[in-house]
């Protein structure tokens, strides 16, 4: 299935013969007030990849990006960069310039765009006029060439937000740590700036850890998830893994248990698009471009399962035929988990398992509507 | 009403004509009161960004202290400043007492908790992530002060203003520690006080309207610095 998929992009970005990761961290230990806020025995990060940290707030994503980036102290652990100790073999500050942070508020310096940008430049005192050539080349790739000479109390909050952004690009960091730096920002607004992000992280390919707590900007960016809770890391891994076999209920019930498919738009209908999955096509109510990559989410509730044809086909709905594979209890429910060609989860009662005779190992048909998809479009790459 | 017209006739023509004993005071007064204001500066500015930036025990009690500060009573500085440069006090060996050198320490005694409780409350309210976000840029420490100072540079220049005004109208200790030696210690608050004391008040006002002229100038300077330093 998609997992598959991931990989290969991953592997594709990282090179297969990728030596050891840039950055890892071991033995991680935060304390504040006697107890323990941040707690991660192992993290290992690798070039290129980018790597979502989510979970709810007081998880200790931003505890961690501090702690990575050394701007929260004391901490107990030993972090290395590119396979060397830092404050061994390389000084914090050293270590420190080689990385660039991002936070949830813009926090701007009280004079130009311009001059917000080139700040990290002239702080590592380079030449005017590189630094002028940086920078204009910088708020071009954010769409922000108009602004420069604006004072930043004039910007809007995205405005801000790509300005702060572009600060920390600028420094063409090798490592970047972006702090749920879409929180504040209102819906359309968020959604052109991550879609802007989301071009530039391919294409400048910087390592980049990214703290949020929406599972779909997390599914939008990134390569491998972190769900954190409590300080500590519950599980790492693919997102279609982490959504798919989340390793406890906590992990579940925060991800939500949902179907994660990935494949390309090959029709468009009335107001509606097909996708291609693994050959078989589903359709989506919405809009995308032909032949543009797509992430589909199915929440298992809302795919019903049937042992007989069914009669009536509406136009905006998927039937797909497929094999239980296993069948697991839920209390109240039962989750039903199916093999069409890529996997697929259903929720269903008690009463209706019995009542279809469901057994592991035996055909029935699934369908949903095209509506209940949520499809999150990755772009043509 | 005679007796002010007159007086700001008198006062008019010994600005016009540059009387050279007024003009001598007023740059005593620019120069003492000046120089108080940047040893306060040099002082108030780093002692007010540490104590913003450091956590210590008793922190509290420093920073309600230097509150204090701020409303110092001049007589009361005079009287301390007396007492320790009188010829017999702890440091009566410099022999400095009743001249601009006394005056300055006074002043700059009057003026440094001013600027320094200013500048403590501006870094304050800067953002707490600010230092965070600058040393993510890649800043050493001293970076990171020099930035921080930067961004609170309109409350630092009230701070300016606020240090200034205060000691350029001040009197008290003026009076007590130099002594109002015409030619030598007289500046333009002693010379009022002791002008209309001897019912001159032709001189008492066009001495008095220098100083708030005096005044006025310095703020219109500072505050055309700081609507320049705030782009559009």
């Amino acid at each position: 299935m998609n997992n598959k998929d991931y990989r290969t992009i991953w592997s594709e970005r990282l090179g297969m013969n990728e030596s050891g990761p840039i950055l890892e961290a071991r033995n991680i230990e935060v304390e504040r007030g006697g107890s323990t806020i941040l707690n991660i025995p192992s993290l290992q990060i690798k070039e290129g990849e980018i790597l979502s940290l989510i979970g709810p707030n007081g998880a200790g994503k931003t505890t961690l990006l501090q702690t990575l980036s050394y701007l929260l102290k004391p901490f107990q652990g030993e972090i290395f960069f590119k396979g060397k100790k830092v404050e061994t073999n390389h000084s914090v500050l050293e270590y420190r310039r080689r990385l660039a942070m991002v936070f949830q508020e813009p926090l701007l310096f009280d004079t130009t765009v311009f001059n917000n940008v080139a700040s990290g430049l002239k702080i590592r005192r380079m030449e005017k006029k590189k630094i002028r050539d940086m920078v204009m080349e910088e708020l071009d790739r954010f769409g922000i060439s108009h602004l420069k000479d604006r004072s930043v109390k004039t910007l809007s909050g995205g405005e801000a937000q790509r300005t702060s952004l572009a600060r920390a690009f600028v420094l063409q960091p090798e490592i970047l740590l972006l702090d749920e730096p879409f929180a504040s920002l209102d819906p359309p607004t968020r959604d052109s700036l991550i879609e802007d992000l989301d071009h530039i992280l391919r294409q400048t390919r910087t390592t980049t850890i990214f703290a949020t707590h929406d599972r779909m900007e997390a599914l939008r960016l990134s390569d491998r998830v972190a769900v954190m809770n409590g300080g500590r890391i519950l599980q790492m891994g693919f997102p279609g893994e982490v959504m798919n076999q989340p390793v406890d209920e906590w992990v579940a019930s925060f991800v939500g248990v949902e179907t994660i498919l990935t494949g390309r738009v090959v029709k468009e209908g009335h107001g509606t698009f097909f996708v291609s999955v693994e050959g078989q096509e589903i359709e989506v109510v919405g809009r995308a471009h032909l032949g543009e990559k797509v992430v589909l989410c199915i929440r298992p509730e809302n795919v019903t399962l049937s042992t007989h044809p069914s009669r009536e086909r509406s136009s905006a709905r998927n039937v797909l035929t497929g094999k239980i594979e296993k069948i697991v209890s839920l209390g109240l429910y039962q989750k039903v988990q199916l093999n069409c060609g890529f996997p697929l989860v259903a929720y269903v009662t008690n009463h209706s398992l019995e009542e279809l005779l469901l057994t592991e190992g035996k055909e029935v048909e699934a369908s949903f509507k095209a509506t209940a998809i949520t499809a999150i479009r990755k772009g043509e790459s | 009403m005679d007796l002010i017209l007159e007086g700001i006739k008198k006062a008019f023509w010994l600005l016009v004509t540059l009387d050279p004993e007024v003009m001598g005071i007023t740059l005593l007064s620019l120069q003492v009161s000046g120089t108080a204001t940047l040893v306060s500066l040099l002082i108030g500015i780093s002692v007010g960004v540490a104590v913003a930036l450091s956590r210590f025990t008793g922190r509290r009690i420093v920073i309600s202290l230097i509150n204090t500060g701020m409303g110092l009573p001049p007589v009361v500085v005079g009287l301390f400043v007396t007492i320790f440069l009188w010829r017999n006090g702890p440091l009566g060996f410099f022999g400095i007492l009743y001249t601009p050198t006394a005056m300055i320490i006074a002043q700059a005694i009057i003026a440094t908790p001013i600027v320094m409780g200013i500048t403590l409350a501006a870094i304050q309210q800067l953002p707490q992530k600010l230092r965070l976000q600058i040393l993510a840029l890649g800043a050493t420490r001293l970076q990171m002060v020099w930035i921080l100072i930067r961004e609170a540079r309109l409350p630092l220049l009230a701070a300016v203003m606020a240090g200034f005004g205060g000691v350029i109208s001040e009197v008290g200790a003026s009076i007590m520690v130099g002594g109002n030696i015409k030619g030598y210690s007289r500046v333009l608050t002693t010379a009022t006080v002791m002008e209309t004391s001897r019912g001159n008040f032709d001189i008492a006002i066009a001495l008095g309207i220098i100083l708030l002229l005096l005044a006025y100038f310095i703020n219109l300077i500072l505050t055309q610095i700081q609507q320049k330093t705030r782009p559009r």
